[in-house]
């Protein structure tokens, strides 16, 4: 019937996989896995909010075979507002997500260097020492937020356009239009590439990972649950919210991904198998991460306990070799006994290998600076980061292919260009006006930015749009009628499990986490951590407030997507009543 | 020269203080800050007839001027993101004339059938896909090789 389709299953599956697996499985997971010590509310989570909403979506897309703003209304003309709330999610997280990707390939055209540029401090002016900001955190700390980011101590200061961030950025969005040009008949070929290297580097870097000293510490720290944590209600509302982002719900993606379907697809099967791989793929990408985070904590300890005996060993004009790491607690002690002023003099550092693990970072910090540390220490450093970060630029590509799908197959259907203006232009035009919004995340301040557009467009609006999607379905078409359609496509009627979770249990849920997520947001005034050269506690981070006219931009972005659902209802009631007058 | 360097102090790790006396003027030790400038300007030399390197041989008191780690003219990093430019580009631009290709022979093909179809009045048969005004139907074309066999057909 003229719509495209997806040249077998796999690559339809591969899509919608590569759609939830991205860069939030291998940064956010494990640091939610450490800070909760356990994976258990994830899980459930995962159990009754995730799957049923992944099963709903697909079944949606495939039945009514439309893009999201279609779809919705197709069900009902007054739920077309949740249509344009998907699509304007999409359309913010699209804006800053290839941003990611910039720093991603920034980091990776610059992994080809000897030595790698985040390895060395570089020197001051008169060339006595090292440059004072890089001397004062580490060099790492330096690369990423002043050779990458330029970044200034504040949000309200903009700073200036990047020019190198703008050529990553360019390089970003022409990748992207490259494999969306002509929708799924070019992404499906891409997929393959993006969805499978992945897992192959993953797989490189557990093996090596695993070889490395230290990397049974990181994996006992990782694995060893901490009950008492599951008591704090953070933790649930966390593993809840991040369930939704990280199996790319609610973005209206995965219902194109679908509406390319033949009719007559098993969908249950589909939506059971996504979310498991995706499950999976989170547990498997901790372990090289925990192990290469093991690794880092043993030399960092290593170079505390160095440098002490180095100082030590200066002080008291001892020979080399005569302290070593391993009888360093004995002299410490004997030289405490029989010299203490000497010792205390010293201002030794206490190296305790437990507080060098419980610092945990996630995200953008994860991967640009804690692994980028890691990546120096370990022999053929070049090779190692050129892998790291193909394989994130991969992750967060087939991410991006969902989220432009999304932006996409709507505009298309609604056929907003004449017939005779080809589909690449049409996929070109969308490439070039995100690239000219997504040039203010270049700004000096694009950082902080693009943490705003994370926390607040990426994270109320989903579970909004999620309540209606489910409510929708359930009590606007009728769980009954769905059910049949379920039975048309699949061959048997979906079972108590989805009737239950579908019915009662996922709304339920999504209703509490939400009440619970604004209220939680309410208590404290947003604050965020900025980095300031001038600050006296620096290399910490100094946390600042938002001013008013910022926090006013996070209400927005909010609302933005979810102020669609009850504007379009609304206008269509006017309409109908005009109508019937 | 080597008997105008005195040792003295010398501890348990290879570490001395030395002092240099200058031959011209006796017993008299040259002063501090010049040994200080020599080294200073020498650390290479110096370094390098112990086997040793900055971070290996200290000085104490004096901090080396660090050489500038060498930079190559253009940076590395915008010839790597050159040659990835130019991969992206030569892919769109190949993608798009594939598409302008498809494109062209789809609309050739629809609008030679829209042609045949819109000429209705005139009913054209089609003989073989070919269009028979563009067979000279009345000017016949005389097939040479059956023409040839005229004579072997047995004449009844």
């Amino acid at each position: 019937d003229g719509r495209p389709k997806w040249d077998n299953k796999f690559q339809y599956i591969l899509s919608c996989i590569g759609f939830a697996v991205g860069l939030g499985n291998v940064w956010r997971f494990p640091y939610l896995c450490q800070i909760h010590g356990g994976v258990l509310p994830y899980f459930i989570a995962l159990l009754f909010e995730g799957i049923p909403l992944l099963h709903l979506e697909l079944a949606l897309g495939q039945c009514l075979r439309k893009g999201s703003i279609g779809a919705w209304t197709t069900i009902s003309p007054y739920l077309r507002g949740v249509g344009v709330g998907s699509w304007m999610v999409s359309v913010l997280v699209s804006l800053y997500y290839n941003t990611v990707l910039t720093w991603v390939m920034w980091y990776f055209i610059n992994s080809f260097q000897e030595p790698l540029p985040w390895s060395v401090c570089p020197l001051n002016e008169n060339r006595t020492g090292l440059n004072e900001e890089c001397y004062e955190s580490t060099s790492v700390n330096y690369f990423w937020y002043r050779k990458t980011l330029n970044i200034t101590p504040d949000v309200t200061e903009s700073g200036t356009l990047q020019w190198w961030l703008i050529l990553c950025l360019a390089a970003c969005w022409a990748i992207v239009y490259l494999c969306t040009i002509r929708g799924i008949e070019t992404m499906g070929k891409a997929i393959y590439v993006t969805a499978i290297f992945p897992y192959l580097v993953l797989t490189i870097f557990l093996i090596h990972g695993l070889t490395l000293p230290g990397a049974t510490e990181g994996l006992v720290y990782l694995f060893t649950p901490n009950l008492n944590t599951l008591k704090n209600p953070r933790v649930w509302l966390d593993a809840a919210t991040q369930i939704f982002f990280s199996l790319s719900l609610a973005f209206g993606g995965l219902i194109a991904f679908s509406s390319y379907n033949p009719p007559k697809n098993d969908c249950e099967k589909d939506a059971v198998t996504v979310a498991v791989v995706n499950c999976m793929t989170s547990l498997y990408a901790s372990i090289p991460v925990f192990s290469v985070l093991g690794f880092k904590a043993t030399t960092a300890y290593w170079d505390c306990l160095d440098r002490n005996i180095i100082s030590i060993i200066n002080e008291f004009d001892l020979p080399e070799e005569s302290i070593m790491r391993q009888n360093y607690t004995a002299w410490i002690s004997f030289l405490n006994s029989s010299y203490p002023e000497k010792i205390a003099g010293l201002k030794l550092k206490s190296c305790d290998l437990q507080d060098f693990l419980d610092q945990s970072v996630s995200g953008t910090g994860l991967a640009f600076i804690v692994f980028t540390q890691a990546i120096i220490l370990m022999p053929g450093s070049q090779a190692w980061a050129i892998l790291f970060f193909i394989m994130l630029f991969s992750l967060g590509l087939s991410s991006m292919f969902g989220n432009i799908e999304g932006v996409f197959t709507p505009l298309l259907e609604l056929q907003i260009l004449p017939k005779s203006i080809p589909k690449e232009l049409l996929s070109g035009i969308i490439c070039l006006i995100s690239f000219l919004i997504a040039l203010c995340f270049t700004l000096g301040s694009g950082s902080y930015w693009i943490d705003i557009f994370d926390s607040y467009a990426g994270s109320l609006p989903l579970l909004v749009i999620a309540f209606f999607e489910v409510t929708g379905v359930a009590y606007v078409y009728k769980i009954k009628r769905f059910s049949k359609d379920v039975k048309r496509m699949t061959g048997r009627k979906p079972n108590l499990y989805w009737q239950i979770t579908w019915r009662f249990i996922s709304p339920l849920l999504l209703l509490i986490v939400f009440v619970a997520f604004v209220t939680l947001q309410t208590q404290k005034p947003p604050s965020y951590a900025a980095w300031n050269p001038k600050y006296e506690g620096f290399p910490m981070k100094e946390e600042k407030v938002y001013p008013p006219w910022v926090l006013a931009i996070c209400v927005l972005l909010a609302l933005l997507p979810c102020v669609f659902v009850p504007l379009a209802a609304l206008f269509h009631l006017i309409k109908q009543m005009c109508r019937s007058k | 020269r080597i008997s105008n360097v005195l040792l003295c102090n010398v501890t348990d790790r290879v570490s001395f203080w030395f002092v240099v006396t200058d031959p011209s003027k006796n017993v008299t030790t040259v002063p501090g800050s010049e040994v200080e400038a020599a080294i200073r300007m020498n650390q290479n030399r110096i370094n390098s007839a112990f086997l040793l390197s900055d971070k290996t041989l200290q000085f104490l008191k004096i901090t080396s001027t660090l050489s500038p780690p060498v930079e190559p003219s253009t940076p590395v990093w915008l010839i790597v993101f050159g040659v990835v430019l130019c991969l992206i580009v030569a892919g769109i631009l190949f993608l798009i004339v594939a598409g302008i290709r498809q494109g062209k022979k789809k609309n050739k093909q629809s609008t030679e059938r829209e042609n045949l179809e819109e000429k209705g009045e005139v009913t054209v048969t089609v003989e073989n896909g070919i269009p028979c005004e563009a067979l000279d139907l009345k000017a016949g074309h005389v097939n040479g090789v059956f023409a040839a066999d005229d004579e072997r057909f047995t004449s009844l």
